[in-house]
């Protein structure tokens, strides 16, 4: 049980606290330090303030080039690199989840400041260069009328699109600009309330299989344990038939996943619970268990119990699996991608991981895009910054970084939704 | 001989201000009723009506508070026992305040504290009620 205080006082002294010059603690890889969950008063807040690129760019490491290959999109989350080279975007904003308590109606207007003010696509924007020279001169609608599309996934011929409330299928002919026929729903995906509504998609590596992402209804169960039914796990629906099960649970909001290269090893990032201070609960990046459970919501980073959750669940707590990779708490990992050897020696083995950056921090996090480096097919050592300078030295956001994809030619691309710009990344061939 | 007659009056509280104060005691007591409903059976929905329940609370008690200071600044109005009234009524709105952040938290991170707070606050509201309705608003002359 937890010890009472007086509230007030220790509320108070908690916010400040955090205000001081600690040393952070080491907060990435496979064992983070984990402090003490602090309960404030007040949450510690810094929302990003937008402001336009201008003159600027990322930053990218030397040897590197960075080019915007679209902007004035409508809001790009994930893309998907189509065999011919061309890039498809998912644009959509979605959940709308009610307000439920005072405190809903504040936060959601504060946190609303810190994002695109554009209206969502809900279309799939495609984007060609078809001479090579980098410029995507062609831009076409892809598909339109999708409800809050964003996780992507190509199996032969069969282009799958996991909008927020099903998983849909268009036929893809090499070589189209346009969906040449209505998509096919294989199956409804649930999406009731939708408090995390982004649906992550990968297919196994035989095709048989698609891996959907789900995210949960609520921070930590604060709508209702009902509210969470088939939520915060991961399904895998069969392509042919759309039956699908759990594959992983407790994984509260696995917002993109990845088939290793040359395994079928499902790979994910999951973003992790707020509220419980600056440095609780590091968002991850991990091997996805079948039948496997993470946690959430009863314990975080294996069996840490999360005290906020009634009824508690013992059992549970005793079987869940601890991450493998914490990439630190509140980044917010929207992306992640296998690396391949043509991104350049440094970055060849390894998964590049998109952070869209904190707000339930007092000194913001993530507002990147690192490379985690793998070796024999496991992650290895410190995460490096890949693509940075989203948030400037002058505490002004230009960019959130989303969606990564790699082009097997030698790029990455990166959706942006705040500057609603693709960026691609090259090694530079000039010296 | 002259004799001097002090024109001295009682008033009952302003109707509106009555409303106002009184209506704090059932929004705070169904604040308290909903946390111990939440501590019992652990259905959230007691936990938003809580919140709201505190709002309310915080509304009413806050308008009442601003026509108690009316009432303090005013000479035709002001008896000794406005004071104590006006500044139970502010330590509940304070303490109540307090109590609508710990119910921000999320599911029983608001719990046992928000429980024990709110039921702190039924009591101050209580008070506050008590003496604003039994204080004479003894005016001197007009």
């Amino acid at each position: 049980m937890k010890r009472f205080r007086l509230p007030a006082i220790a509320g108070l002294s908690l916010v400040l606290s955090a205000c001081g010059g600690n040393p952070e603690p080491l907060q990435y890889g496979p064992n983070p330090q984990l402090p003490q969950p602090h309960h404030g008063l007040l949450p510690n807040m810094t929302i990003a303030e937008p402001a336009e690129w201008g003159d600027q760019q990322p930053t990218v490491p030397q040897g590197y080039a960075i080019r915007a290959i679209a902007t004035d999109m409508k809001i790009p989350r994930q893309t998907l690199l189509l065999p011919n080279g061309d890039i498809l975007v998912a644009e959509g904003r979605g959940g709308g989840a009610p307000t439920l308590k005072p405190k809903d109606v504040i936060a959601g207007h504060i946190k609303a400041k810190g994002t695109s003010p554009v209206g969502g696509g809900n279309r799939l924007t495609l984007l060609r260069d078809a001479d090579g020279d980098g410029v995507y001169e062609v831009r076409t609608v892809f598909a339109e009328n999708l409800n809050a599309p964003y996780g992507l996934a190509l199996v032969d011929g069969n282009l799958y699109v996991a909008n927020q409330d099903a998983l849909v299928r268009f036929e893809y002919r090499d070589g189209e600009t346009q969906a040449s026929s209505p998509p096919v729903t294989i199956a409804d995906l649930p999406s009731a309330i939708n408090h995390h509504w982004t649906k992550a998609l990968a297919a196994s590596a035989d095709g048989q299989f698609l891996f959907v992402g789900i995210g949960s209804n609520s921070n930590i169960t604060e709508r209702g344990m009902t509210a969470e039914v088939d939520r915060a796990m991961v399904w895998r629906v069969d392509a042919r038939t759309g039956a699908h099960k759990p594959y992983a649970t407790g994984l509260r909001n696995p917002t993109a996943l990845a088939i290793q290269p040359g395994t079928d090893q499902l790979w994910a990032v999951v973003n992790e619970r707020d509220e419980i201070g600056p440095n609780l609960v590091p968002d991850y990046l991990t091997a996805v268990r079948e039948g496997g459970f993470y946690g959430w919501p009863y314990s975080y980073w294996g069996q840490n119990v999360d005290t906020r959750v009634r009824p508690q669940d013992p059992d549970k707590v005793a079987s869940a699996i601890t991450p493998d990779y914490s990439l630190g708490s509140h980044v917010a990992t929207l992306g992640v991608a296998f690396s391949t050897p043509t991104m350049g020696q440094k970055f060849a083995e390894g998964v590049f991981v998109g952070e869209h950056g904190s707000w339930n921090r007092a000194d913001p996090v993530g507002y990147k895009v690192v490379f985690v480096p793998f070796r024999d097919g496991r992650p290895v050592g410190a995460p490096v910054d890949f693509v940075s300078g989203f948030r400037g030295s002058d505490g002004k956001t230009r960019g959130r970084p989303v969606g990564v994809t790699v082009d097997p030619r030698g790029a990455l691309i990166i959706a942006d939704d705040l500057s609603n710009t693709i960026w691609r990344v090259t090694p530079d061939p000039k010296p | 001989m002259a004799v001097i007659v002090e024109r001295r009056y009682s008033t009952v509280i302003h109707p509106l201000h009555a409303v106002l104060l009184a209506g704090t005691v059932p929004l705070f007591l169904g604040a308290a009723l909903s946390d111990a409903a939440y501590a019992r059976t652990y259905e959230i929905q007691w936990n938003n009506f809580a919140s709201w329940l505190i709002v309310g609370g915080l509304a009413f008690a806050g308008m009442a508070l601003v026509l108690a200071i009316i009432d303090l600044c005013r000479a035709d109005r002001r008896a000794a026992g406005i004071v104590l009234y006006a500044v139970a009524l502010l330590t509940t709105w304070v303490v109540g305040f307090f109590n609508a952040l710990m119910h921000a938290r999320d599911a029983w991170a608001s719990m046992p504290t928000g429980l024990v707070l709110s039921a702190i606050v039924v009591v101050l509201a209580c008070v506050a009620t008590w003496f604003g309705f039994c204080t004479p608003r003894i005016g001197g002359t007009k």
